[in-house]
């Protein structure tokens, strides 16, 4: 382990950590401008997550340790799995510890724990919020898995930093197999992160929601840890997504210089990804739970025609 | 000491398991003697077997021939890396189930427990004898040893008729599939008749025998294993018997059938052909599929495991599948990868779901109840048994960085190998595959949170489960050991590659990469490594760093209410998911997959009733048919049986004229 390696990676992840709130509230304002409203302000986010961690947490009297334990394990795996998506620099050393499919398996190992602590408290709202996000999860994940299907098999490898590697030092040469994995990316990661068509993360009418659903029992520090936590998320999906269609920038191993420059690039970047899903919020609306499944469905078949455009186009060897 | 030390070891402990059963017959009904001191030495062998594979494991093989048997017709019995890493699993899980028997068994109305007790070791005894069994002769006395003496742990509780049908149904599968084995060794042998297997390795069977021994093998152990479409009886018989039983029978003997393909397809057949892979990958991905689906939708505790047993088999299955298309491509390397996925799921299955069943067991003790319907909330009530149990559905459900994950991750890997077969055809096929299992694996995780969210957590649905008791020591013991595996497991995956990398070599697989001390590294650390112990510090260094900070930076206070649940005062604990409803979505999406009957209740009914039933298409498709087919044939010839003495005199004489006109023409 290089001291840059170490140094770009504890940057890469406080990063992540001060940006990721920044960014949500980016889209929120981003939306409001769209919707002809004055919006909350970009640091409305932060003043949000200080105001919870000042509150006393109210739990229900009968509620487990594993409630208590949960919003530690969603951070914890949201944190790590910003250190792992290549946003800054591709000198990571946690990377090895864990590649595309682990990663995968980081966001399903959060999605169990919140929907785990949401049955855990026994309400009805609770149960129905986890049952949901574990439908939504467990057609979302197999098209996140399938997007870095095809982007391993181009790079023949799961690693994401040699992915990133791989795509970035190419000449620009538009695949379809990424075109078809782009959009199966934007459709389950608007899915895993609760954005519009899928849920709204406005709205407060119980009965339609996923995630404010699953998250109701909680309150003050755990559901400031929560919020953070899915900051994180929408932060790594976006990160994801720029790594993967947009690696242009990120900085190769032992190049100092290219790591200062790699923050504001990966900046801009994210305003203008936040820019777009703040749109595609505003064109789509939300649909019935029911049409979720199909939704998810055309998501997984896209990113499986990927594949299978990526096998073809690369033609036997 | 004889030529074979570890052979002779591995067969001194499973001799002293038969010993410990009739030592059970000798003290019949003294239950304390059984359950304190019998069940736990039984334990003891089970560790004994486990440091005996892993010591085997490393070793060339070993044979030996025992004059047991009958007259003329030794037993052969050999020990190499194949047999001692199903030795590993078979003790390691046996260990456990053992321990945690010590406490569980309690005098009931079905089998005495010194009965019990000694059909449980001979089952064991049975199962490791399978598996260093050197003959086809050997190999069916020990297999049907095994088979008999789970159809009567089964029916232990033999007074109830559903058990007893389940049992009959299971007795009647067994056998089918022994058929189909017996004839898969007559076939190996090739008219020589020498059924040992160093005789069936040496023979070169050409292309269309060794297929017909291969089909033989697919049905005769896909039967023992529960691949669909022989899987009815597994989720019939694994909850009709005793919990520990259903442990060892979904967790080892399961294996034992999965020992018993790999040992056919590749050490005793001369060579592979692809379509073999195929047949093995669709039969696993139908077999995943429907178990994961069928899972989710169950509403017993015991049934959906063994639903989800299925499903795991299948995964076993589709690696062996995928090995086997690499082996007749001659991809060593990657077919080495499909096989240590295989292999690796097999020993974390054995753990996790030995697990659950014994979990499902204490939960069974404690509230008398199978119905999810009628749990919930015994996480508060029943720690141990909870916490335990937790890990086992983590690592059902594959999420890292526990035992399932590798597995699936081996096996998601070994996948991406496959656009560089030879065969277009297989090359746009495989992603399809992939993606199944992917879905398979995320699937998984519903039923996980399913089973463990509607059991451990929210509230007790009924008043007497605040009264449940946790387990008792023994008991935890036993859970604590079979957690410790599914963590070790999944921590430890490049020490487990290396104890897998001799059997891989066995079976024909090439080398794979060696793992540098914590990271799991199949091929090179460029294409794909995974650190679970880097990874499991990662996130629980942020956790605790997050907990301490929060606490520092602002505080800790906490305030008990009432749930808040927006504000509605009269909950109960009937507003929360049933188990049907949690498995509403499921059977949504994959209605054609279920034959279902819903009762739905119309505006007007005084008391509204909902039931639904859901059931299997192949039992209604494929066995129903077979069996009014057969009982009409019965019926057909039971018109000869009139019951007159003179209308059989009339049989003998017709009889005796057309042979005496066939004669003389």
């Amino acid at each position: 382990m290089s001291p840059l390696g170490a140094a770009s990676q504890l940057l890469e992840i406080a990063a992540a950590l001060a940006l990721a709130p920044l960014f949500a509230g980016w889209v929120a304002q981003c939306r409001a401008w769209l919707q002809n409203r004055s919006g909350p302000g970009l640091l409305q986010p932060y003043r949000l997550l200080h105001k919870l961690f000042h509150k006393d947490s109210v739990i229900a009297a009968h509620a487990s340790p594993l409630f208590r334990i949960a919003p530690y394990v969603v951070f914890g795996c949201m944190t790590l799995a910003c250190g792992i998506v290549p946003t800054l620099s591709t000198d990571l050393p946690l990377s090895p510890a864990a590649d595309a499919i682990a990663l995968v398996g980081l966001f399903a190992l959060a999605r169990v724990f919140v929907s785990l602590a949401a049955m855990d408290v026994g309400t009805a709202f609770g149960t129905l919020g986890a049952r949901r996000e574990m439908l939504v999860g467990f057609l979302a994940e197999p098209a996140l898995l399938m997007v870095f299907f095809s982007a391993a098999l181009i790079s023949d490898s799961t690693s994401l930093t040699t992915i990133v590697k791989t795509l970035s030092s190419q000449a620009l040469v538009i695949r379809p197999s990424l075109a078809f994995a782009a959009v199966a990316l934007v459709m389950a990661a608007l899915a895993e992160n609760a954005r519009v068509p899928v849920d709204n993360p406005a709205t407060h009418l119980e009965l339609t929601m996923i995630h404010e659903a699953l998250v109701l029992e909680y309150s003050g520090r755990h559901l400031a840890l929560i919020e953070w936590a899915s900051a994180l998320k929408l932060f790594a999906y976006a990160c994801i997504g720029i790594a993967l269609f947009a690696p242009w920038g990120i900085a190769q191993a032992h190049a100092p210089g290219a790591l200062l420059l790699a923050l504001p690039v990966l900046a801009g970047k994210l305003a203008v990804a936040g820019f777009a899903l703040a749109a595609l919020e505003t064109l789509s609306a939300k649909m019935r739970i029911f049409r979720v499944p199909e939704f998810l469905g055309m998501a997984f078949l896209l990113a499986v025609i990927a594949m299978l455009v990526a096998i073809l186009l690369q033609g036997a060897p | 000491m004889s030529a074979a030390p570890m052979l002779t070891g591995a067969l001194a402990l499973a001799a002293a398991w038969i010993a410990l059963g009739v030592a059970g017959l000798a003290a019949m009904q003294r239950l304390r003697l059984v359950a304190h001191l019998l069940f736990p030495l039984g334990g003891a062998v089970g560790f004994g077997l486990l440091a005996v594979g892993l010591a085997a494991v490393w070793q060339g093989p070993e044979t030996l021939v025992l004059p047991i048997g009958l007259p003329g017709l030794p037993f052969h019995f050999r020990l190499d890396a194949l047999s001692a890493f199903f030795l590993m699993v078979l003790g390691g899980a046996a260990a456990g189930v053992s321990l945690f028997s010590a406490g569980y068994f309690r005098r009931s109305e079905g089998t005495p427990p010194g009965l019990l007790c000694f059909q449980y070791h001979v089952f064991l005894a049975a199962m490791a004898l399978v598996l260093m069994a050197d003959d086809a002769y050997a190999f069916m006395v020990w297999w049907e040893t095994m088979a008999l003496a789970s159809f009567f742990l089964v029916t232990a509780n033999h007074r109830i008729a559903e058990i007893r049908r389940a049992g009959y149904l299971y007795l009647l599968i067994a056998h089918l599939g022994a058929l189909a084995i017996l004839l898969c060794f007559g076939v190996l042998q090739a008219n020589t008749g020498d059924y040992s297997f160093a005789n069936m390795r040496a023979q070169q069977l050409p292309p269309f025998w060794a297929s017909v021994a291969f089909l033989l093998a697919l049905v005769g152990f896909g039967a023992k294993a529960g691949l669909v479409p022989l899987h009815v009886w597994l989720p019939e018989a694994h909850p009709a018997a005793p919990s520990p039983v259903s442990a060892l029978m979904s967790g080892v003997m399961l294996k034992t059938a999965v020992y018993g393909f790999l040992r056919v397809t590749f050490d005793l057949l001369p060579g592979q052909l692809w379509w073999w892979g195929v047949v093995a990958l669709a039969l696993g991905l139908a077999s995943a599929l429907l178990g994961v689906a069928f899972a989710a939708a169950q509403s017993d505790m015991k049934r959906l495991l063994a639903w989800s047993s299925v499903e795991n088999i299948g995964l076993v299955f589709t690696g062996i599948g995928l090995a086997v298309l690499f082996a007749a491509y001659g991809m060593r390397g990657a077919m080495a990868l499909a096989l240590a996925a295989a292999l690796y799921h097999i020993a974390g299955h054995a753990f996790f779901k030995s697990l659950l069943f014994v979990g499902t067991g204490a939960v069974l003790h404690a509230t008398g109840e199978r119905n999810l319907g009628r749990l919930g909330g015994l996480l508060r009530v029943m720690p141990w048994v909870g916490w335990t149990a937790l890990l086992g559905a983590l690592a059902c459900a594959g999420l890292p960085p526990l035992a399932g994950f590798v597995s699936e991750w081996l096996l998601l890997q070994s996948f991406l190998f496959t656009p560089g077969l030879p065969n277009s055809f297989l090359n746009m096929l495989v992603p399809v595959v992939a993606a199944l299992i992917a879905l398979v694996a995320a699937l998984a995780g519903y039923v996980m949170v399913k089973f463990y969210g509607v059991i451990f957590l929210g509230r007790h649905r009924e008043e007497k489960l605040a009264e449940a008791h946790d387990a008792g020591p023994w008991e935890r013991v036993g859970m604590l050991w079979l957690s410790a595996g599914c963590v070790l497991l999944g921590l430890l995956p490049a020490q487990m590659l290396d104890v897998l990398a001799p059997v891989t070599r066995l079976l024909g697989g090439g080398a794979l990469a060696e793992g540098s001390g914590w990271l799991l590294v199949p091929v090179s650390v460029e294409r794909a490594s995974y650190g679970p112990a880097i990874f499991a510090a990662g996130v629980a260094a942020s956790c605790v760093l997050a907990f301490f900070l929060v606490r520092r930076l602002y505080h800790g206070r906490v305030r008990r209410a009432p749930p808040w649940d927006c504000g509605y005062p009269w909950q109960s604990a009937r507003m929360q998911d049933t188990a049907e409803g949690f498995g509403q979505p499921v059977r949504q999406i994959f209605e054609p997959l279920y034959r279902m009957r819903r009762q739905l209740p119309t505006a007007f009914d005084a008391q509204p009733r909902y039931a639904v039933e859901v059931g299997d298409h192949a039992w209604h498709a494929l066995y129903l048919p077979v069996a009014r087919a057969v009982e009409a044939a019965a019926r057909t010839i039971g018109r000869l049986q009139q019951g007159r003495i003179a209308i059989y005199l009339a049989y003998s004489f017709v009889t005796v004229i057309a042979i005496l006109a066939w004669v003389s023409a």
